[in-house]
């Protein structure tokens, strides 16, 4: 769903805004096919190469255009990592990267189409938003808000949602209020919820993990904190770190392994696989408070 | 928008190109990359005095010729040409590299006027000239030419044939230059022309400014690739 609604919103983007440009590498150009018969100078499908993409959305934000891209987060990010800190941050410039595929989406293509560590690299580079939708709803608001100024956004679009959206998750926002702060980004909300049914805890939820709400943070902390994250675990123990400096805290953080699965199977076998369905979760964070 | 088309008169005869010798001489902290440095200096010159439509007066100008220097290593023909021209001091040439120096070994667009892009990592200026092109023409600068100058070792890098496919696949009006002084490690049998199919090309005598000249100023309304051959490298 949160494909159809970035192809939705995007393709109206470009109706609206003509600084909008799309630059794809083949994934998705069918979705986009109306757009492009209709916007052909600015719907851009350059084949399978993520190096060039990146590129021309670099070269395209250099003359005042707007640039969004897209691809596998594998492809978007890892592979063309170095585009994306040379192309656009060592000239100065921005795009909106809008990725699928994430952590293990594409569960039966395997390792090569899977990123859990996508947000970890993008943590090396200098001003990077990144965006972690919960919900289908959420996409829209990202996306349009990112059309308005010229910094550099990265989407992460996957195929786990919460039951419901939450609009204003730009910061933490607290959904259960109890002890221990437990933080669960965009998809992991429903399976963190669920998890700590009963537990004396308080939940809160984020899609924007970058920048982190550091304020919220250390407001909600007293001294426990369990960061959930639909990526590779352990990806915010820097911003977490940096956020609560000086406070006294103990901290966990659950995510996505580093250890490659060998397996295929569907996205919900690799959340068990990784502790991050909802029994995983409450073991672990029963351990880590007890 | 107040930029207008023309010919560039001042900048056209007022600089003689003697002065590039002593502005090159200021260059002292760069002594690694001079040989590559020199390779370009004929092209940079051919393109700066009789074929781009930029001036120190126009560097934001939305309609501006783009010049972007790929192989950002070797830049003091660059610095140099760009001095000359007026796009910044003189007294700049004199401290390359140094701590308060805008001018450093591979150049920054963010701290040199003029400067289009920022490049040294090889590679990267034949993906953003083509994304330049595109973005200039979705904005109906049909008139804007864009000039990209790489090494014939940079073309090792396979970033570089993902825009030379796609620019000939859509027959995108861009120059590439690309200097040949044979210091790709394994060469380029069969020539560098070879590895750009579907462009226009010609070759041309890299010091040879007239023929440069005659090179670079007709536009194309497809890639065009000019290879610029100087001496081999070390020689």
């Amino acid at each position: 769903m949160m494909r159809e609604t970035f192809v939705a919103t995007t393709t109206a983007l470009l109706d609206e805004d003509p600084r909008t440009a799309l630059v794809l590498a083949d994934i998705s150009a069918e979705a986009f096919a109306p757009a492009r018969r209709r916007h052909p100078d600015r719907v851009l499908n350059v084949g399978i190469r993520e190096q060039l993409m990146t590129g021309v959305a670099g070269g395209l934000a250099l003359t005042g255009l707007r640039p969004y891209l897209h691809s596998y987060a594998p492809f978007a990010v890892d592979r063309a990592y170095e585009q994306l800190k040379l192309d656009l941050g060592h000239q100065d410039t921005g795009a909106v990267v809008v990725s699928i595929g994430g952590s293990y989406d594409a569960s039966e293509e395997g390792y090569t189409h899977q990123s859990p560590g996508d947000v970890a690299l993008l943590d090396t580079l200098d001003g990077w938003t990144v965006h972690v939708p919960g919900h289908h709803d959420e996409v829209p608001a990202m996306l349009r808000a990112a059309a308005r100024h010229d910094d550099r956004v990265y989407v992460r679009l996957g195929v786990q949602e919460n039951d419901r959206a939450h609009p204003d998750g730009g910061r933490l926002r607290v959904l259960r209020r109890g002890g221990p702060l437990v933080v669960a980004v965009g998809p992991m909300l429903d399976p963190v919820l669920e998890a700590t049914t009963g537990l004396d805890v308080t939940v809160a939820y984020t899609n924007t993990p970058r920048p982190l709400d550091a304020d919220g943070l250390r407001v909600l902390t007293e001294s426990e904190v369990v960061m959930v994250e639909p990526y590779l675990a352990g990806t915010s123990a820097a911003a977490v770190s940096s956020a609560l400096e000086g406070l006294p805290h103990r901290v966990m953080h659950l995510g996505v392994g580093r250890r490659e699965v060998r397996r295929y199977g569907n996205w919900r076998d690799h959340a068990r696989e990784h502790g991050l369905d909802a029994p995983g979760l409450r073991a672990s964070i029963v351990d880590f408070l007890a | 928008m107040n930029f207008k088309l023309h010919s560039n008169p001042m900048t056209a005869t007022a600089v003689h190109t003697d002065r590039l010798g002593p502005l090159l001489q200021r260059i002292t902290g760069d002594r690694k990359h001079l040989p590559s440095a020199h390779s370009t200096l004929d092209v940079l010159w051919v393109l700066y005095d009789r074929v781009l439509r930029i001036t120190p007066d126009t560097v934001d100008a939305p309609d501006r010729d783009r010049f972007l220097l790929s192989k950002g290593h070797g830049p003091a023909a660059y610095y140099a040409v760009l001095a000359a021209k007026g796009f910044f001091p003189e007294s700049w040439l004199d401290d390359l590299g140094g701590w308060d120096s805008p001018l450093g070994h591979h150049p920054d667009r963010v701290t040199i006027p003029g400067v289009e892009i920022g490049t040294g990592s090889l590679g990267h200026g034949l993906g953003l000239g083509v994304g330049v092109v595109l973005g200039l023409r979705a904005q109906g600068f049909t008139r804007t030419r864009t000039f990209v100058l790489l090494g014939d070792a940079e073309l090792d890098e396979g970033s570089n044939h993902e825009a030379i496919a796609y620019a000939a696949a859509t027959h995108l009006p861009i120059t590439a230059i690309v200097i040949d002084n044979q210091s790709s490690t394994h060469g380029w049998p069969g020539g560098i022309a070879a590895r750009f199919p579907g462009w226009d090309v010609s070759v041309v005598d890299g010091r040879d400014r007239d023929r440069l000249e005659r090179a670079l100023k007709p536009r194309h309304d497809r890639p065009n690739l000019v290879v610029a051959t100087v001496e081999r490298k070390g020689s």
